[in-house]
């Protein structure tokens, strides 16, 4: 019985249910010690003096001197502008500066430290900032033609703002001195990214393994930042020469790690008085905070998801990631694209206003079809949905018939539609160069990939792919816990690739076995042959055309497509609205676990939900004010409503059985739907999150 | 100190004002009990004390004193909640499931989808929006031989 395409139980499914799996924090190792982090307590200065204020006597303490020879004081991803310890400039609230270690949990939060500093005056607003981490620009067609030809000419300025992870397990690792160096165990996203940065930590020639325990969720928060907490707690543990863990506990997870990127997006946009667009001028600033992560990549994809699934002939987008003395934002599940997403849906949704156009009518006429170009350039082939994601949304929700009904009533509703990119932007995949294991076993296969389980399936759903391309049971493939000296570098589990790019390598590697082993099983080829390995590396389309000056070509091997329809409520006293319904169609190639995809499809929407109208990160002198789950709120049971989860199938013919990647695309279109409802009851809001303060604003 | 833990008579050396969560996590080995706010927000820490839910990061030992404790490591491994949530994919990342598990493990199998959401509203789980989880409930109350 095939397994792609059922919902066979989850590999990890029991082990989670029943409590026996063992996360980073359930983890210990003889002779533990643990370890804190003291951080500045300013956003910008210089550090004059540092005290401590307690009994040394059985702690170990590590500042930047600490870092070995031939070792360097950066957390290496793309640039090296972020020391793992601050020397003597502090850019935000947070930043590390000095480690302790005890074996004595209560003895160590009771340590004081004292840090002076010369403060100096810090810069909180991306628009004034001078310092740029990186710009782009996208230009297609003809700016001064396109406008010309416009009949009209609608303008607006859009506002997200920090969006916090909230990952249930927090941010943590462990170090263990190993073969006279280091191996950390923790709950980490990106294992090899971990290594990168150790290497750097401890120079090139040094012994490094990460070992990913069970991940509590991590959304694109445990992607960038464990590099940073592996750093630290080896630094104690080689200091000590014992196991140093380091778990944050919620408030250091929220003050310190990274969020997602603010952002204000201008739209300036021509159109005739049917409705077609004929220039789109596009401007994004986004806040990268104080160093530059992975604001490159974010603004990146931002800007090339910022002209929504549309097409026009000229468009220009012009955006940039700039730094502030906040804490540096990072990697969130969408990576620039629901902010960008949510301006242009808001947006289109002002358009139909000024036209007085029905909205699904203005979305028709302009979505892309299969053979329109992107705004990069980019041609899409047959497996481009917009059209038909769009008219499922609309006839599953009864749009038409509950828009008339609710209008003038306490009763809106709006929808989005959106589009993602899965994969590396442009050549990225190139030149990750990834690669994925398969070997025989007395009993079946084993996967190696360095690919993570962060809850969203992995292991089920590369077995799953291997199962049916060797033909064997689901049950009969193992999937080898991520252990960097184990398993193959398969790039991080990031971008919607770990089904698309790395479940094909897998297909690929199954495909070569079964050929192999040919009419046997894999126990009887393994009692006769012994030990088969085929290791794979990911051959891009060899259509991708990318210019990474330019911003042309082909910006993603293929799209999903979804599109969102919410129905809110809102009170009008308290001036909350609610969700009470959300309608999610989204195509995603195929479905290889229908119940796991439609859970990333849930659970996105739910978070997407949150971002819309609860999730507010108060900044206060550059931090974060509300920094507690009691303040900080996500959607509960009662927050999140009746969800509607359409799956529609369009195969990508270079995705493994036709899949397409999924994880991020559900986080595009909640915002903007819920926007677009808030409109439909005449309230005007063009920011997010919109708390009942910003709706009373908007009434009054 | 002196509980009942998962059925059976237990001694723990233990501060009395250390919270039950750590007791149970590092004196007493059971690790199925997560922490995730410490502040009893996202109840991932949930146990039964005395046939009620509490936040086991909220509860000092002291308080725990003769007290009856059930732990998701006290439904054993065959309990009809926990195979359902496998089998509706209602863990993903399988921080909250414990403590998700605790709380359906007091509802009626009468229970409607209103009862679910009130009963669950404070725990959190940022991987779902929760529906898995309401399937695998429904699952478990609605199978024969449940």
């Amino acid at each position: 019985m095939p397994a792609v395409g059922t919902s066979v139980a989850r590999k990890d499914g029991i082990g989670k249910a029943t409590g026996a799996t063992q996360y980073a924090d359930d983890l210990t190792f003889p002779g533990m010690l643990y370890g804190r982090t003291i951080r500045s307590t300013i956003p910008r200065g210089r550090i004059t003096s540092i005290e401590l204020d307690f009994d040394t006597a059985g702690f170990t303490i590590v500042d930047y001197h600490d870092i070995p020879a031939g070792g360097r004081n950066v957390v290496a991803l793309i640039e090296d502008d972020q020391p793992f310890l601050a020397q003597r400039d502090v850019r935000h609230v947070a930043e590390p500066i000095l480690l302790l270690a005890h074996a004595d949990r209560e003895t160590l939060l009771a340590a004081n430290v004292v840090i002076a500093y010369d403060a100096q005056e810090p810069e909180y607003d991306p628009e004034r900032s001078g310092l740029v981490f990186k710009s782009l620009g996208i230009d297609k067609g003809d700016m001064d033609a396109g406008f010309a030809n416009a009949e009209m000419i609608i303008e607006g300025t859009y506002r997200t703002g920090h969006q916090e992870h909230v990952y249930i397990e927090p941010n943590g690792v462990i170090a263990v001195p190993e073969k006279g160096g280091i191996a950390v165990h923790g709950s980490i996203q990106c294992p090899f990214y971990v290594v990168k940065a150790l290497k750097s930590l401890l120079g090139a020639d040094a012994y490094v393994r990460v070992v990913q325990t069970e991940t509590g969720g991590g959304f694109g928060g445990k992607e960038e930042y464990p590099s940073m907490i592996a750093g630290h707690a080896t630094l104690l543990a080689l200091k000590s020469g014992k196991p140093v863990k380091i778990v944050y506990d919620r408030t250091e997870d929220m003050i310190a790690t990274t969020k997602r990127h603010p952002s204000i997006v201008r739209h300036r946009t021509g159109v005739t008085r049917d409705g077609r667009l004929v220039a789109m001028d596009v401007d994004i600033t986004i806040d990268g905070g104080a160093y530059a992560t992975l604001s490159a990549v974010v603004i990146s994809r931002g800007g090339i998801h910022a002209a929504g699934p549309y097409r026009c002939d000229n468009v220009r987008i012009r955006g940039r990631a700039k730094f502030t003395n906040t804490p540096p934002n990072g990697a969130f599940r969408g990576f620039g694209a629901p902010q960008t997403l949510f301006a242009v849906e808001a947006h289109m949704e002002r358009i139909a206003d000024a036209l007085g156009m029905d909205p699904v009518a203005l979305r028709e006429l302009n979505a892309l079809r299969p053979g329109d170009t992107t705004a990069t350039g980019q041609t899409l082939t047959d497996d481009c949905s917009a059209l038909d994601v769009l008219r499922e949304a609309v006839r599953r929700s009864d749009f038409h018939r509950k828009r008339a009904e609710y209008r003038g009533t306490n009763r809106g509703i709006g929808l989005a539609l959106f589009y993602h990119g899965a994969g590396f932007t442009g050549s990225g995949e190139l030149r990750l160069a990834s690669k994925a294991r398969l070997s025989l076993t007395p009993t079946g296969v084993r996967i190696f990939v360095s690919s993570t389980e962060i809850g969203q399936g992995t292991r089920t759903m590369h077995a799953q792919i291997v199962a049916d391309a060797m033909g064997i049971p689901y049950e009969s493939v193992e999937v080898q816990q991520p252990d960097t000296q184990l398993v193959p570098d398969s790039g991080p589990t990031v971008a919607s690739r770990t089904c698309m790019v790395v479940g094909r390598i897998l297909q690929r590697c199954a495909e070569e076995m079964r050929a192999t082993i040919g009419a046997r099983s894999p126990a009887e080829y393994y009692a006769a042959h012994g030990p088969l390995d085929i290791l794979k590396e990911h051959e891009p389309p060899a259509w991708i055309q990318w210019d990474e000056d330019s911003y042309r070509g082909d910006a993603y091997a293929t799209y999903a497509w979804g599109c969102d329809v919410a129905e809110v409520e809102i009170d009008r006293d308290t001036y909350e609205v609610r969700p009470v319904r959300i309608t999610a169609v989204q195509e995603i190639g195929k479905a290889i676990h229908p119940g796991l995809a439609r859970g990333q499809i849930e659970g996105g929407t739910a978070q997407g939900l949150g971002f819309a109208l609860l999730e507010h990160v108060v900044m206060r002198n550059g931090e974060m004010a509300n920094a507690t789950l009691t303040n900080y709120t996500i959607p509960t049971t009662l927050d999140t409503p009746e969800m509607d989860v359409i799956i529609l199938e369009n195969p990508y013919r270079d995705g493994p059985f036709g899949a397409k990647g999924l994880g991020e695309l559900p986080v595009d279109g909640p915002a903007p739907a819920v926007i677009n409802a808030i409109r439909h009851l005449a309230i005007d809001v063009r920011e997010i999150p919109a708390t009942p303060e910003m709706i009373f604003a908007a009434c009054t | 100190m002196h509980l009942t833990l998962n059925g059976r008579d237990t001694e723990v050396d233990a501060h009395p004002m250390k919270r039950l969560l750590d007791v149970l996590r590092e004196d007493c080995g059971l690790t199925g009990t997560k922490e995730g706010c410490g502040e009893g927000e996202c109840g991932a820490c949930t146990v039964l004390m005395n046939g009620e839910l509490i936040v086991s990061c909220l509860v000092p030992l002291a308080q725990a004193e003769g007290a009856q404790v059930t732990t998701i490591e006290g439904l054993g491994g065959h309990h009809a909640l926990q195979h359902h949530f496998m089998n509706e994919a209602g863990a993903q990342c399988g921080i909250c499931t414990p403590g998700m598990i605790m709380v359906a493990s007091t509802l009626p199998p009468t229970a409607t989808l209103d009862d679910i959401r009130v009963a669950l509203a404070g725990n959190l789980c940022r991987c779902t929006g929760y529906e898995a989880i309401y399937r695998a409930i429904h699952a478990a109350h609605t199978t024969v031989g449940a």
